[in-house]
């Protein structure tokens, strides 16, 4: 096993090299000049001049980045242009606010979406296979940001059920987390239908039901631990979805997470923010795709690691 | 003759070459989905709205009328007005015409850049076909969102950008879908029987692989122009994207969630208008899956 933990490392550090390396070219892909930028519009050539030396812009690419990589690995994302502060005391607070935020989709997404999987595999070409089926589609096809807004109409304006907006206790996570798990309940809904009419279409699960054992514990202890390699692949795909996916969830309900922070900070061209952002989420996926590489031994033992 | 040996060149043809319908099995089986139908047939109303939009909803979409804001559907304003008394109903039709070409570009230039490198990487191997993998993985590091965001960030706020975010974080997905199946099908034995009689590899890609591998990449176009349709939206709605006053849809709801609660009607009828046509596509590229292949369950 952890043979192949190593090997799984050893093929990340490539990937974390590209990341780093597209993050670092953002602001020097941006047309402009980048001291300029940071700068300000109205500063002079020597203040420009100034911010150029004193970002190392004045050096060599090579250079820069190899600075940039060694400051990134003692924890510096270097400053915010608006606010001076650490980009990482400003990101931090905030990546934990999306991270609640996406915990609580994924919690409702594979919950809703593995009840919707299993009944409609159950119960195939039925009225409530149909119906099921319409769910997942309408799921994958509506914008999240117009479900929010929606969500808010009903149930905040018209039934006052939960907040308008903001963080606070669990009323306040409902309509995000709702807003944000459905794409991705539609996709795990979608693939444990059709992983488990696979499943359930096998010669060993007739042996099962043969043998007397009831309904509930064939699906769950015979039929769903085999149909969960390939959901499991797709809860992953999605986890880091939703990360990215958030700030639109964040920029409807005023969820003080990372992507809304992000977009305010595009808008003032406060590029170490954005680039400490992007960042911190590529890497979170990154490392979601490697913790659902390593889940696929627990889940089945015949994927063995020399 | 004995039983289960094909006696038709057509059956032995298909049994030489199993998994590759023929057309006229793809259209009688994509007929028959009432969904693909479906589908097909909400695609081609937007798609065509879209187009004959001037004569469908001649209303001016920038007109402004401050005696009429946020009015509900009437039999004058079929989906009501929005803030500044403009209708919203031919916004919402003339808006097709910015989101559908902004995606489609998108969706097309990532296919004309992935599927060749997609055919260089599954053929050749190497390390051309090692490199090609490595950025595609780098790419696939980046949730699509944050791509677009950092992409349009970074070039402009602007709908070619848009275009352009598009095109970069779908390319990996081509590469991805032709490297598989030219990896699938290069060892076949009609890839090898024209090696054997000397044909070059370019006649091998171009004659004989590619045409086989056409039908995913045309089944993944079709789900990619529905997340294409939803990031234009998406990005708009940031204000990433489309700019006031452009009636695009994603920027129709940005502009009109400040008077949901006096006048739902500005945020329902743009929102229904992506949904409507996300799920065209969604619904037409599954329809094209199933016919292909009738083994993917859905």
């Amino acid at each position: 096993m952890s043979a192949y933990i190593q090997g799984r490392l050893v093929t990340l550090v490539p990937v974390l090299i590209g990341v780093s390396i597209a993050v670092f070219l953002m602001l020097h892909l941006t047309p402009g000049d980048p001291a300029r930028m940071v700068a300000g519009m109205d500063a002079t050539p020597e203040q420009v001049d100034r911010v150029r030396h004193l970002l190392g812009l004045d050096q060599p690419l090579y250079r820069q980045y190899f600075g940039y990589v060694g400051r990134l690995l003692q924890g510096d994302m270097g400053r915010s242009i608006i606010t001076h502060d650490r980009v990482i005391d400003d990101l931090w607070p905030r990546y934990q606010a999306t991270v609640e935020l996406t915990v609580a989709a994924m919690a409702v997404s594979v919950g809703v979406g593995l009840f919707i999987g299993i009944a409609s595999a159950v119960r195939q070409y039925s009225v409530l296979d149909n119906a099921l089926s319409v769910v997942a589609l309408v799921g994958i096809s509506i914008p999240a940001y117009w479900l929010g807004l929606m969500l808010i109409v009903a149930f905040s304006l018209r039934l006052r059920w939960f907040p308008v907006a903001g963080m606070g206790g669990l009323a306040h996570l409902v309509l995000p987390a709702v807003t944000l798990g459905a794409f991705a309940m539609a996709i795990v809904a979608r693939m444990t239908r059709a992983s488990m009419l696979d499943v359930l279409g096998q010669d060993y699960i007739q042996t099962v039901r043969a043998k007397g054992v009831r309904e509930g514990r064939l699906l769950i202890r015979h039929a769903l631990k085999n149909a969960l390699i390939p959901i499991l692949t797709v809860i992953g795909l999605q986890a880091g979805q939703l990360l990215g996916g958030a700030v639109l969830t964040e920029s409807v309900f005023a969820w003080p997470g990372i992507g809304r922070f992000m977009v305010d900070a595009i808008q003032a061209r406060d590029f170490p923010i954005v680039q400490g952002g992007v960042l911190l989420t590529a890497l979170t996926f990154v490392l979601i795709n490697l913790l659902v590489d390593l889940l696929y031994s627990a889940v089945d033992p015949r994927i063995k690691y020399a | 003759m004995a039983a289960g040996v094909p006696h038709t060149a057509a059956a032995r043809s298909a049994e030489a070459f199993p998994g590759i319908p023929r057309r006229r099995t793809l259209l009688r089986r994509y007929l028959r989905n009432r969904a693909a139908v479906a589908g097909t047939i909400l695609t081609a109303a937007v798609v065509l709205s879209a187009l004959l939009a001037p004569t469908i909803a001649p209303t001016d979409p920038f007109s402004q009328s401050l005696s009429t804001t946020l009015r509900g559907p009437t039999p004058a304003h079929w989906f009501g007005t929005d803030s500044l008394g403009r209708d919203v109903f031919s916004r919402v039709v003339r808006g097709g015409r910015i989101t559908l070409p902004v995606a489609f570009v998108g969706v097309l230039a990532a296919m004309i850049t992935g599927v060749p490198l997609g055919l260089l990487a599954g053929y050749r191997g190497g390390v051309g076909a090692s490199v090609i993998m490595r950025l595609t993985d780098v790419l696939l590091a980046f949730p699509s969102t944050l791509l677009a965001i950092a992409i349009t960030s970074t070039l402009g706020v602007a709908l070619t950008t848009v275009s352009v975010a598009i095109a970069i974080f779908s390319v990996p997905i081509y590469i991805r879908l032709v490297r598989a199946e030219i990896l699938r099908l290069r060892e076949r034995e009609f890839v090898m029987a024209a090696r054997c009689v000397g044909a070059t590899d370019r006649l091998i890609i171009f004659r004989h692989l590619l045409p086989n591998a056409l039908g995913p990449i045309i089944i993944q176009s079709s789900l990619n122009c529905a997340l294409a349709i939803l990031t234009v939206s998406a990005l708009s709605f940031l204000g990433l994207g489309a700019q006031p006053p452009v009636p695009e849809w994603g920027a129709m709801l940005a502009d009109g969630r400040g008077y949901m609660r006096v006048a739902p009607h500005v945020v329902v009828f743009p929102g229904l208008a992506i949904m409507i046509t996300v799920l065209g596509f969604n619904l037409l590229g599954d329809g094209l899956r199933d016919a292909y292949d009738p083994r993917s369950t859905r």
